[in-house]
């Protein structure tokens, strides 16, 4: 198999004043490339400091987690800040544009990171269309509607053709109407593309939708479920 | 990114929040207008006060009696309680030997003091000299109307007096036609035989607003001294500018072979006209430095705002600087990003500043000019400058703190802050 992400024994522990707090206990899964993946799990079972290890936006206190074929465990904070460039998109609850800029402005952003400046504003607008928000180019966040604002923040995720989308409650500040077209739309994006596609909830309807669903109980994998074995 | 990126999305977020970036550009603007306003107005006075000194000749030179540097080995500092011998007629006369001094052109001993002058119920204090002929041609003066002092005056201890225009003015509400008039000085008659043309403002104070009598009769008379034969000042003029220095050598050789002075000390101050200049040029280049200087306290104050408000700028965008990092931004970027902003801030302050500062400058000369003062100030590329550089620097240091606590955030935790 062609494992676009391998985590092997990850562990994270945070420090809360004298307490310590074992969010991660030791999880080990394998997800492979183009695989649609939810991650479920009750607040406080690691769910959050899953996606942040995932996403590279955090390191595991211990353990070996290798995205891509590149070992995350050791990297220091601008290794860390390339790779999450080059291979991660993200898509998060509350969308997190830059009110300053525009539709197309956000987009480019991750493109301004990488160094890209020949072509910059066409890929953009090709991520834009992929979304079906090419009329809205030009907008500002404040002037489109959450729905049109979390595409803006899918086509900001698949601009620079990441490794894995991570998405965070996508759909959890949208209408269910609205949270449908986001959802399709994801999925359309990891058919079309084969990109893999990690989406973070607690809502059962989302995650009957993915191919298999990660469960997580207080930072370890809840085996309970058949289709957390695999 | 690239410089010019960082540059345009700098511009774009401060644009953002015009009233709080124009606040702080305010900031800086008024401390880079105070520093160039400030020393344009130091310099101008520099400029004026060397220049009236400048026109009361090159090749004068004036000797004191009593030391500028400190009292002779083992004794009191300061005139009273030591044997500082005063200058005297007898100095002048062996100053003016061309044998003795040949860098000498011309010697006019003079005693100085102050006294009423009355006409016809106008009443005016000014300073009164008793001088000899060469006065007034070792001091460049010239008569508008009637006659100078001359030796009969002096032989005849006559009471005649020559006018400065300030003082003719005073008494007669003109300077013109007065020749002939009888004066009072303290009490006493004395004729006016002329009114010399106006000098400008010297740098004792205006020389205009002066009276000058014979030294015999001032010294009979008007001011007395312990002695007929001592004087206040000898002024002397030397052969050219060039011999100004010999000229100064050859005086303190004679006075302190007369004096008998002990080696090392001199109890006769010897001035040229250079001196005043490096003296006055001390006076204001430290007035120039306290008055930047109070200036630039200002610049400072601005600032410590930029700072501030970049500080409030990083806790208002730590989800923004959390999503940027998620999305790829290095350290680097996050602070080339604030430190780029809190630069253009000063320098967009320190651009309006300098332009604010040179229209205060502009401003001011404008008054001084109207008020009658002869006084320009001058906006030097120096303070240019220094306030650009200074301001530039400022904007870096203190972005340089807040900057970094942008780049130091931890994504996660900043992504997490609401």
């Amino acid at each position: 198999m062609d494992w676009v992400i391998e985590a092997r024994d990850l562990k994270k522990t945070y420090k809360m004043g004298e307490i310590e707090v074992h969010a991660l206990r030791g999880v080990s899964f394998k997800i492979a490339r183009g695989e649609v993946v939810s991650i479920m799990g009750p607040s406080g079972s690691g769910k959050s400091t899953m996606m942040n290890t995932l996403g590279c936006l955090d390191r595991p206190t211990s353990g070996e987690y290798i995205l891509d074929g590149e070992s995350v465990g050791e990297m220091n904070d601008d290794q860390l800040a390339s790779v999450r460039n080059r291979k991660v998109g993200f898509v998060f609850q509350s969308f997190n544009l830059l009110s300053r800029l525009t539709a197309l402005g956000n987009v480019e952003l991750p493109l301004r990171y990488a160094g890209i400046v020949e072509g910059r504003r066409e890929r953009a607008q090709a991520a834009l269309e992929a979304v079906g928000l090419k009329d809205r180019m030009s907008h500002r966040p404040y002037e489109l509607s959450g729905g049109q604002q979390q595409r803006v923040a899918v086509a900001r995720s698949l601009v620079n053709n990441p490794a894995i989308i991570m998405a965070d409650e996508p759909t959890g500040n949208l209408d269910s109407k609205v949270g449908k077209e986001i959802m399709s739309l994801l999925l359309n994006l990891n058919k079309e593309r084969g990109t893999t596609l990690i989406i973070v909830t607690h809502d059962p309807k989302i995650a009957e939708q993915t191919e298999r669903v990660i469960r997580l109980r207080d930072g370890e994998l809840d085996l309970s479920d058949e289709e957390g074995k695999k | 990114m690239s410089i010019a990126q960082a540059i345009f999305e700098a511009l774009e977020s401060l644009n953002g929040n015009k009233m709080r970036s124009g606040l702080t550009v305010l900031g800086i603007v008024i401390g880079v207008a105070a520093v160039i306003a400030m020393l344009a107005v130091g310099n101008g006075a520099q400029a004026s006060i060397t220049g009236s000194i400048s026109s009361i000749g090159t090749n004068l030179l004036f000797v004191f009696s009593g030391s500028m540097g400190g009292g002779p080995p083992g004794a009191e500092t300061g005139r009273s309680g030591n044997n500082d011998r005063p200058l005297t007629l007898s100095d002048a006369e062996a100053i003016a030997d061309p044998f003795a001094a040949p860098s000498v052109e011309l010697v006019a001993p003079a005693i100085q003091g102050s006294g009423l002058m009355t006409f016809s119920g106008e009443t005016t204090s000014t300073s009164i000299s008793g001088v000899t002929p060469t006065y007034f041609t070792v001091r460049n003066m010239e008569l508008a109307e009637g006659e100078l002092i001359n030796e009969e005056h002096l032989l005849g201890r006559m009471s005649v007096v020559v006018l400065g225009p300030d003082t003719a003015v005073n008494l007669f509400g003109h300077a013109d036609g007065v020749v002939g008039e009888t004066v009072r000085i303290e009490g006493q008659p004395f004729r006016v035989i002329g009114v010399l043309v106006p000098q400008g403002g010297g740098a004792f104070g205006s020389e205009d607003d002066s009276a000058y009598i014979p030294f015999t009769t001032a010294q009979a008379r008007l001011i007395k001294r312990a002695t007929r034969e001592e004087v206040d000042v000898i002024f002397v003029q030397a052969t050219s500018a060039d011999t100004v220095p010999s000229a100064s050598e050859e005086i303190s050789n004679i006075i302190r072979t007369r004096h008998r002075t002990p080696i090392g000390y001199d109890d006769f101050t010897v001035f040229t006209q250079q001196d005043f200049l490096s003296t006055f040029e001390t006076i204001t280049g430290v007035l120039t430095i306290f008055l930047g200087g109070i200036a630039g306290i200002s610049l400072l104050v601005g600032g410590i705002g930029i700072m501030n408000i970049m500080l409030v700028s990083v806790t208002e965008r730590t989800r923004e600087i959390g999503l940027r990092k998620a999305l790829g931004a290095r350290k680097r970027d996050i602070l080339l990003q604030f430190l780029t902003e809190s630069s253009l801030l000063s320098l967009i302050g320190g651009i309006i500043g300098i332009m604010f500062g040179w229209f205060i400058a502009f401003v001011v000369g404008r008054v001084a000019i109207a008020t009658g003062n002869n006084f320009v100030p001058i906006v030097g590329t120096d303070a240019i400058i220094l306030s650009t550089s200074f301001s530039a620097i400022i904007g870096l240091f203190f972005g340089i703190y807040p900057a970094s606590r942008a780049a130091n955030l931890e994504p996660v935790e900043a992504l997490r802050y609401e």
